[in-house]
């Protein structure tokens, strides 16, 4: 047997396989699909400090091997989140980890503080790299000065393992990514959407109700690869690599880029028993390979 | 009518809340037959590994698109059902390359499907007796299966169509096995020329006692508000673009008076109308 397990600063997974925030709504929506309690996490949706209605419909294109989402941070708020969403999440047996975004560094700081009081918590995500809102979100997330901002805000607030999740839509993310590893951070998540738009040629019109939204799927991989590659060799903190990942090959790429571990978003709406998948076909790549465990792979790139 | 038996705990769950123990399945199906039916219409028949789950008229499927060029699933309402020989039937009106690769399926091959999803139609635990089913283009699909449903209820529905043009009136034959089928066509070529609202059958708004319609948005408003002035109960079926189908992205969103923003997918497709905010 192959050791899958993994750590992402204190946190143990017991394998490297995450669902990605606003992919796998708060888990219970794949319980007919999958065994979900086998994933190493689960990030539930973007949770904010009041409720939001999100943008209006349209708010999804289709686009060659990939998709444009613009949902805008839809959910029902932190409080909701503890009385209602919180009681049911605790009793999966893996990770749960709350996706935390805010339209300023007070909503954020209070967000994260309540998260922080909820014992089967073990860690949160902090996006500051949602493409779809009109304050805050990715705003942080492209200057490294209002990123270490935010993330050594929350810092002070929050104790337990604190992830931030990085947009690519930026010159330089290594540049963002050590800003906010020294602000404390344990561990940087990329990529975020990026930026992009469609146009209905005969109608004349955007497609998406904000004109333009987040793009994911396969299309993205390439540059998603290349971050996480540059990202893992510029801080020390662990990496965590999403985008367009639809395999286990694909999940392996990213941790020999340097990846400590790897999230799924955009193919559980393809295949909603893909993560399954994953975890099956890494274990299978490292016996095949004569590896003993997903350490060996991390960063193994030749 | 039978009223709804589910309960939890002795709480009687209103039907709105089925789709929450329905369980959903992912498998790969057989297809058993894919014909043209129509112009741009393909009758995609799929069978099913075993007994067929528990389903309700107005709930979808998603199907995986067998093309390399199309990522996301294409969600299709489930049009006929044969229980004994474990058959799905789905009617599809091709649009584009997701639709276009599923009309080329041929018989044996395999399909994965996830189903049923959604919240269909409420006739298990209403009380109904004489209902108006008005679909509009390939929006007739779910409403075959409404009308066997209804028909093992022993209640005889009437059909009132819409489209372009008669060749557009789909599986004509198969609708008149459960009910009586009035057709309006734009260019008059069949039935009576006009839309679905302006119909004889409408003048006597007093015959029906609930409306449940599919198809484009715009005959589902001019519907609706029908409806509305007549004080007849109604039902619509929405079609929004979606991309996962179970809850999940958030993507096919209807705002509504009670909630909100709420999924397509999920809370849907079928909504009262008193929920939708369709009337200001």
């Amino acid at each position: 047997m192959v050791q899958l397990n993994t750590k992402i600063g204190s946190l143990e997974l017991k394998n490297p396989v995450m669902t990605a925030s606003g992919t796998f709504g708060y888990g219970t929506e794949y319980a007919d699909f999958m065994d979900i309690e086998r994933l190493g996490a689960i990030i539930v949706k973007g949770t904010t400090l009041n409720p939001r209605q999100g943008n209006p419909y349209p708010r999804m294109a289709e686009t060659p091997s990939g998709m444009l989402n613009a949902v805008g941070l839809q959910n029902k708020g932190v409080d909701y989140f503890v009385d209602h969403i919180y009681p049911e999440v605790r009793k999966i047996q893996t990770n749960i980890i709350v996706n935390v975004s805010g339209s300023c560094i007070d909503d954020y700081v209070q967000t994260a503080s309540i998260i922080n009081t909820l014992d089967d918590i073990p860690a949160i995500e902090l996006n500051i790299s949602c493409p779809n809102v009109k304050q805050g979100g990715m705003a942080f997330g492209v200057k490294p000065e209002s990123a270490a901002q935010v993330v050594s805000a929350v810092r002070k607030a929050y104790d337990k393992t604190l992830i931030v999740k990085l947009s690519p839509n930026v010159t330089d993310i290594t540049e963002i990514a050590r800003a906010v590893e020294g602000a404390g951070a344990d561990s940087v998540s990329l990529i975020n959407t990026m930026l992009g738009m469609a146009i209905d040629a005969e109608k004349r019109k955007p497609i998406l109700s904000t004109i333009t939204g987040g793009m994911s799927g396969p299309a993205v991989k390439p540059v998603a690869l290349r971050m996480v590659w540059q990202t893992a060799k510029a801080v020390k903190i662990p990496v965590i690599g999403l985008g367009g990942i639809c395999s286990a090959t694909d999940a392996i790429e990213f941790l020999l880029a340097g990846a400590s571990a790897i999230q799924i978003g955009t193919a559980n709406f393809i295949d909603p028993s893909i993560s399954e998948k994953v975890i099956d076909g890494i274990a299978d790549y490292l016996e095949r390979h004569h590896f003993t465990g997903v350490q060996d792979i991390i960063g193994a790139l030749e | 009518m039978p009223h709804c038996q589910l309960s939890i705990l002795n709480f009687k769950l209103p039907s709105q809340y089925i789709y929450i123990l329905m369980k959903k399945f992912q498998t790969d199906m057989l297809v058993a037959d894919n014909r043209m039916v129509g112009p741009g219409a393909t009758l995609l028949t799929l069978s099913f590994p075993g007994e067929l789950p528990d389903m309700v008229a107005g709930q979808f499927a998603e199907l995986q698109v067998p093309s390399a060029k199309v990522l996301l699933r294409r969600p299709i309402s489930i049009h006929f059902i044969d229980r004994e020989r474990k058959l799905v039937e789905f009617l599809i009106q091709i649009v584009g390359e997701g639709t276009s690769s599923l009309a080329a399926l041929k018989q044996g091959d395999t399909l994965n499907v996830l189903l049923p999803l959604g919240n269909g139609f409420n006739y298990r635990s209403t009380h109904i007796s004489k209902p108006l089913l008005i679909g509009g283009g390939v929006g007739m699909a779910p409403l075959l299966f409404l009308g066997q449903e209804l028909s093992g209820h022993g209640i005889r529905p009437t059909f009132l169509f819409g489209g372009r043009t008669e060749a557009l009136i789909l599986r004509q034959e198969e609708f008149r096995k459960y009910g009586d089928l009035f057709i309006t066509t734009e260019d008059g070529s069949a039935g009576e020329k006009g839309f679905v609202t302006n119909h004889s059958l409408l003048m006597d708004s007093e015959q029906f006692d609930r409306i449940y319609a599919c198809g484009p948005t715009p005959m589902l408003k001019a519907v609706a508000h029908w409806a509305k002035d007549h004080e007849t109960a109604c039902e619509v079926s929405l079609e929004h673009r979606m991309a996962c189908g179970i809850g999940a992205c958030l993507c096919c969103v209807e705002d509504t008076a009670d909630s909100g923003n709420v999924c397509v997918c999920k809370v849907g497709p079928v909504f009262n109308i008193d929920r939708l905010k369709w009337f200001n």
